[in-house]
C-alpha cells in the first residue's frame, strides 16, 4: 500500500509538478478543440489555429488565477 | 545537419543540461556530506533504473500508439513540462518568485543531510542513497522524457538521444572539475528559453495529435508545416512578456509573512 502511494505520487508529482492549474488548463484548451472538431463547427486550418489560442488564452487565465489566489 | 536536426539536438541538450545541473547539485551535497561510495552507489542505481525505464516507455510509447495519438500524448505531455517551466520563469521574471539558486539549493540540501540520522546497510548510507537515487531518477525520467518525445516526434531518436548525452558529459565534467554546484550556469534564463521549446513543440504536437478524435483518426495539419513552430514560438514568448509585466499589476497586496512563503514556493 506504502509503495502503490509512493508510485501515484511520483507520478502526480512528475506529471502535475507544483501547480496543478497548468495541466488543467492543457486539457481543457484540448478538450474544447476537440469539442469544437467532433461537433463539425471547426476543422482544417481554423481548427489548429482556435487549438493554439485556446492553449495561449487557458495558461493567461491560470497565470490569473494563480497570481491573484 | 539539416535544420530541424540541429533544433531537436539544440533543445534536448539545453533541456537536459538543466536537469542534469539540479541532479548534480543533489549529488555533490550527498557527496561532500555523507560519502561518496553511497552517493555514487544511489546514482548508479538511479542509472540503471532510467536505462531499463527508458527501454519500457520507448518501446510502448513506439508500438502500442497509432501515429496521431503518440503525438498528442507526447505533445500534451510537452506542453504541461514546458508550462510549468514557463510559469516559474514569467514569475521569476515578474519579480513574484523567487530566482532559482543552485548555491542556495546546495545548502539547503548539505543541512538536510548533516541533521538526518545515520542509518548503514551494506556498508552503504541510506540517507545519502535515497536521495541520490531519487534526485538522479526524478530529473532523469524528465530528461528520458524529453529525448523519447523528441526523437520520436521528429523521427530522429539518436539525434536526440546525442544531444542528452553531450550535455551530460559536459555537466559531468563540470562538476568533476569545480566539485561544487554549478551555480554560474544562467539557469533561470535556461529555464525560460526551454520552457518556450517545449511549449512551443508541445503545442504543435498536441494539437496536431487531436486528429485521433476526427475522421480517419489522421493528425491535423499545420499551416506552413514545422514552419509554423516559429510563430508557436514567437506566441508563447510574446505572452509570456506580456505576463512579465501585466502580472504584478494584478496581484492582491498579500500579508508579509504570506509574501515570503510563495515567494520561496
Amino acid at each position: 500500500m506504502k509503495f502503490l502511494k509512493g508510485f501515484v505520487m511520483f507520478w502526480y508529482d512528475f506529471i502535475i509538478g507544483d501547480d496543478w492549474k497548468i495541466a488543467a488548463a492543457v486539457v481543457a484548451a484540448l478538450a474544447l478543440t476537440v469539442l469544437a472538431m467532433t461537433a463539425g463547427i471547426l476543422s482544417g486550418t481554423a481548427l489548429v489555429i482556435v487549438g493554439a489560442v485556446a492553449l495561449f488564452a487557458f495558461f493567461t487565465v491560470s497565470m490569473i488565477v494563480d497570481v491573484r489566489g | 545537419m539539416q535544420g530541424t536536426t540541429l533544433g531537436l539536438v539544440g533543445s534536448t541538450f539545453l533541456a537536459s543540461f538543466v536537469e542534469f545541473v539540479e541532479a548534480l547539485t543533489i549529488v555533490l551535497a550527498m557527496g561532500f556530506t555523507r560519502g561518496w561510495r553511497s552517493a555514487l552507489a544511489g546514482t548508479a542505481a538511479a542509472l540503471v533504473a532510467l536505462a531499463a525505464f527508458t527501454m519500457a516507455a520507448g518501446y510502448a510509447l513506439s508500438t502500442w500508439l497509432p501515429e496521431a495519438a503518440l503525438q498528442l500524448t507526447v505533445g500534451t505531455l510537452l506542453l504541461i513540462f514546458g508550462l510549468q517551466w514557463l510559469r516559474k520563469a514569467t514569475l521569476r521574471a515578474s519579480g513574484l518568485k523567487a530566482m532559482h539558486d543552485e548555491t542556495e539549493e546546495y545548502a539547503g540540501q548539505t543541512a538536510a543531510a548533516k541533521a538526518a540520522g545515520s542509518r548503514r546497510r551494506f556498508g552503504i548510507d541510506s540517507f545519502a542513497f535515497a536521495v541520490s537515487f531519487k534526485g538522479v531518477f526524478l530529473e532523469g525520467v524528465e530528461v528520458v522524457f524529453i529525448v523519447i518525445t523528441f526523437g520520436l516526434s521528429a523521427g530522429d531518436v539518436p539525434a536526440a538521444v546525442w544531444g542528452a548525452v553531450v550535455a551530460g558529459g559536459i555537466v559531468l565534467l563540470l562538476g568533476a572539475l569545480l566539485h561544487r554546484p554549478l551555480s554560474m550556469i544562467p539557469e533561470n534564463t535556461l529555464k525560460y528559453g526551454v520552457g518556450l521549446l517545449l511549449a512551443s513543440f508541445g503545442t504543435y504536437w498536441a494539437v496536431e495529435g487531436l486528429g485521433v478524435f476526427g475522421i480517419g483518426h489522421e493528425s491535423l495539419d499545420w499551416p506552413g508545416g514545422d514552419l509554423s513552430i516559429l510563430v508557436l514560438l514567437a506566441g508563447w514568448l510574446l505572452l509570456s512578456r506580456v505576463l512579465v509585466v501585466v502580472l504584478p499589476k494584478l496581484k492582491r497586496p498579500a500579508p508579509v509573512a504570506a509574501l515570503g512563503k510563495e515567494m520561496a514556493r
